[in-house]
């Protein structure tokens, strides 16, 4: 039976046996290279292990969304690395979605300067180096910022400076309850929706859920500040003097320099790719598909919203994917800039203090991948919404 | 991209290396020297530097390398090789210098790093000695009106270098003197000195001997002082693997001939003219007494190669960091007899 099983002739086996050599090929190599690691490192003295992550760093961190000092661990500065990443990541997709569809329709205006400088602003931005970006953000707009003493003042409010940007910080009371309403008012929303489109798809009629899902947007969360005890007060930034000559901001959120002049770079950057997706997008619908629209009766709005952007998505979604890859992994450019990044934080200063290269690089490797994998899930899942649903 | 991608790939391929290069580097205990062995295969000494700290390890536009750190691998290769000038320096970041070492990829460290316990117990290297006792200490503007440490106040933001011991000495700082503050910390030492030239930090933090020479690329080095307190101890020495303690022994050697030389007043012009000197210990570090070399596997004048080749200390300090105006003033780096620190066990 078995040797039946395992003859050549045998379509299942024949495609087994290769995979199965792969496989085996794949795992002696990696095995060579541990055990060969592992002897080569027990002979330098270097012992292998991760017992260093509970160790107090004792360095500090000058930017980090959770409470955090040198007296933490190596884990915990690896956490605040790992969240500076996420964010500037975020803010860097946000905008440069938002920048790049906007030049991607704008480089298919009518209007021959809107046109024009959508097209310019693509063929810089995205022609030179990203690095020379960040430094040209940072060390040429850094430059031109004012010390804190003549800070740009925005009503009193905010100040931008040399050291930062000082907003206001929030201090809440009773946020939770705050929180809850503000879910509870997307449920709300959801529900409202689902309402909407039944109504359309059985009676035709028209229900409109924009106006009704932004009133209640507002409408619920103001209720806990009126009759729940939620409320919110402004610290305002004030200067302060250090020395002679010597100003800083006290009080308020510093959103810094680093943060500023990378999200900025990442996402100017970026966008021009976003752009030349949007504008395939768009060009990929074929134009019987806008005439078929106009002749039913659909306005220029409608025949955007509903025809040409559904069948566009599908186009753009999958390269734009990419990007927001790429924007992920071009934030480790940070440690040039200071921006305390997972790489800044953990790939470098703890690795250094700590020397342990090997287990550092590889948790860094593994947390960007996580990263990647965890976008491509959300995006794939996206895709397959907007794909062509066969009935 | 340059910068970063350049330390990806060393850290990264350095790790690959330490699995990929097999049994290199050298049996702990052993007589032979096996890094001993492949130095002298090669034909020159692989030494590690920075990527440029003015009296340290600098290059010059046409690519020749100075300083006192510089010295110290001309030293070992005099003493080795028989040519001071036969080295393959490799500039290294903080981050990248260890992993370099313990690699493989270079065989002595003389990159102005801190001597401490955690380095020398854990990571797999070993400090031959000191060959610069530095400290910390803080760069401000002379118009601040800050004219001493105890000026500082809460919110003070404060330049430095990643991967240093100084992260460190200026937490422990800042927090026994109760200060909150801001620290920006970049990876290159260029980008320290142009983010604070800007004014988006209030004072620059590392050793004192590196911020007299980074005052010399401030756009204007009259508008800025160093503040006279030090707040931490830097002995800064080369390094080597562990394990190798032939290797070990050649390159501390190598730096205590310089001192003990300047210290019985041996020097590059004058050291051949020694041979029949009336004083053992000066006929010993010429050469024309003893069999030291062979401790080492090395001939009798490995140390008079070393003063002829590079010098004393005291004239490699004088070339380097004095009259190029760093630190005219050697501090705790004079001899022992003349009122400093520098004190190297007998060459006997």
């Amino acid at each position: 039976m078995i040797f039946k099983k395992f003859n050549i002739e045998n379509k299942k086996a024949r495609d087994l046996i290769p995979q199965a050599i792969t496989v085996l090929a794949l795992l002696s190599v990696i095995i060579y290279f541990a055990t060969n690691a592992q002897i080569n490192m027990g002979n330098r003295g270097i012992s292998f292990g991760f017992g260093f992550l509970n160790q107090e760093a004792s360095f500090d961190i000058t930017f980090s969304m959770i409470e955090y000092d040198g007296s933490h661990s190596y884990g915990r500065a690896f956490l605040v690395g790992l969240l500076n990443t996420i964010l500037v990541s975020a803010i860097g997709i946000f905008f440069a979605t938002i920048i790049g569809v906007v030049v991607g329709i704008s480089r298919l205006s009518d209007n021959y300067l809107i046109a024009k400088v959508a097209e310019w602003y693509v063929e810089i931005f995205r022609n030179i180096p990203l690095i020379l970006q960040i430094f040209f953000w940072y060390f040429a707009a850094l430059r031109a910022l004012p010390l804190p003493e003549n800070g740009i003042n925005f009503y009193d409010i905010s100040f931008l400076t040399i050291k930062g940007w000082y907003v206001p910080k929030f201090i809440w009371t009773n946020f939770n309850i705050f929180l809850l309403s503000v879910i509870a008012a997307f449920i709300a929303i959801y529900f409202i929706n689902s309402y909407a489109t039944k109504q359309r798809e059985q009676f035709g009629k028209q229900i409109p859920t924009t106006i009704i899902s932004l009133a209640t947007l507002i409408l619920i969360p103001l209720i806990t500040f009126l009759f729940l005890g939620v409320s919110l007060t402004f610290e305002y930034p004030v200067l302060k003097q250090l020395s002679p000559t010597v100003f800083t901001y006290a009080g308020g959120v510093s959103i810094i320099p680093e943060l500023i002049a990378l999200a900025l770079a990442l996402s100017m950057y970026t966008a021009t790719f976003i752009a030349e997706n949007v504008r395939a997008g768009i060009l990929g619908v074929g134009k019987g598909q806008k005439e078929a629209a106009a002749s039913i009766g659909l306005n220029k709005n409608q025949i955007l919203k509903l025809v040409v952007m559904p069948q566009a998505l599908r186009i753009i979604i999958p390269p734009t994917t990419n990007q927001y890859l790429n924007l992920t992994k071009n934030s480790s450019l940070a440690a040039a800039i200071a921006y305390p990044d997972i790489v800044l934080v953990f790939a470098g200063t703890a690795l250094m203090q700590t020397g342990r290269a090997i287990e550092i690089i590889s948790i860094t490797m593994l947390t960007y991948l996580t990263l990647s994998i965890s976008i491509s899930i959300f995006m794939n899942w996206y895709n397959k919404k907007m794909a062509i649903k066969e009935k | 991209m340059i910068k970063s991608i350049k330390t990806w790939i060393l850290v990264g391929f350095a790790s690959l290396l330490l699995v990929a290069c097999g049994q290199g580097g050298g049996g702990a205990g052993s007589k032979k020297s096996k890094t001993l062995d492949n130095t002298k295969k090669a034909g020159f000494v692989k030494c590690g530097v920075s990527q440029g700290l003015p009296g340290f390890s600098n290059a010059d536009a046409s690519g020749n390398w100075t300083g006192i750190d510089v010295d110290v691998c001309r030293a070992v290769a005099a003493a080795v090789l028989g040519d001071a000038d036969k080295v393959k320096y490799t500039p290294l970041s903080a981050k990248e210098r260890f992993t370099a070492l313990t690699s493989g990829e270079i065989d002595v460290l003389a990159r102005n790093t801190t001597w401490t316990l955690s380095r020398d117990a854990d990571i797999g290297l070993t400090f031959v000695g000191v060959n610069f006792y530095d400290g910390q200490g803080f760069m401000v503007r002379k118009n601040s009106g800050i004219n001493s440490v105890n000026d500082f106040k809460n919110g003070i933001s404060a330049c430095t270098n990643t991967g240093t011991t100084t992260e460190l000495n200026m937490r422990d700082f800042f927090n026994s003197k109760n200060i909150s503050y801001e620290p920006i910390a970049f990876e290159k030492a260029d980008e320290v000195v142009q983010a604070y030239d800007a004014g988006r930090c209030d004072t620059y933090t590392t050793d004192k001997s590196g911020l007299a020479a980074q005052r010399t690329k401030m756009s204007n080095p009259d508008e800025h002082k160093v503040l006279p307190e030090t707040i931490s101890k830097e002995p800064l020495g080369p390094v080597v693997r562990q394990g190798d303690a032939v290797w070990e022994d050649i390159v501390r050697w190598s730096l205590n001939t310089m001192i003990e030389a300047e210290e019985y007043g041996v020097n590059s012009s004058n050291a051949s003219s020694l041979k029949d000197s009336e004083n053992p210990a000066i006929k010993r570090l010429v050469g024309s007494e003893g069999e030291l070399g062979a401790a080492f596997g090395l001939d009798n004048e490995w140390s008079l190669r070393i003063i002829e080749q590079v010098g004393n200390y005291g004239e490699s300090y004088k070339k380097h960091i004095a009259d190029t105006g760093i630190l005219p003033n050697r501090g705790p780096n004079q001899l022992w007899t003349k009122g400093g620190i520098l004190y190297v066990p007998p060459a006997r």
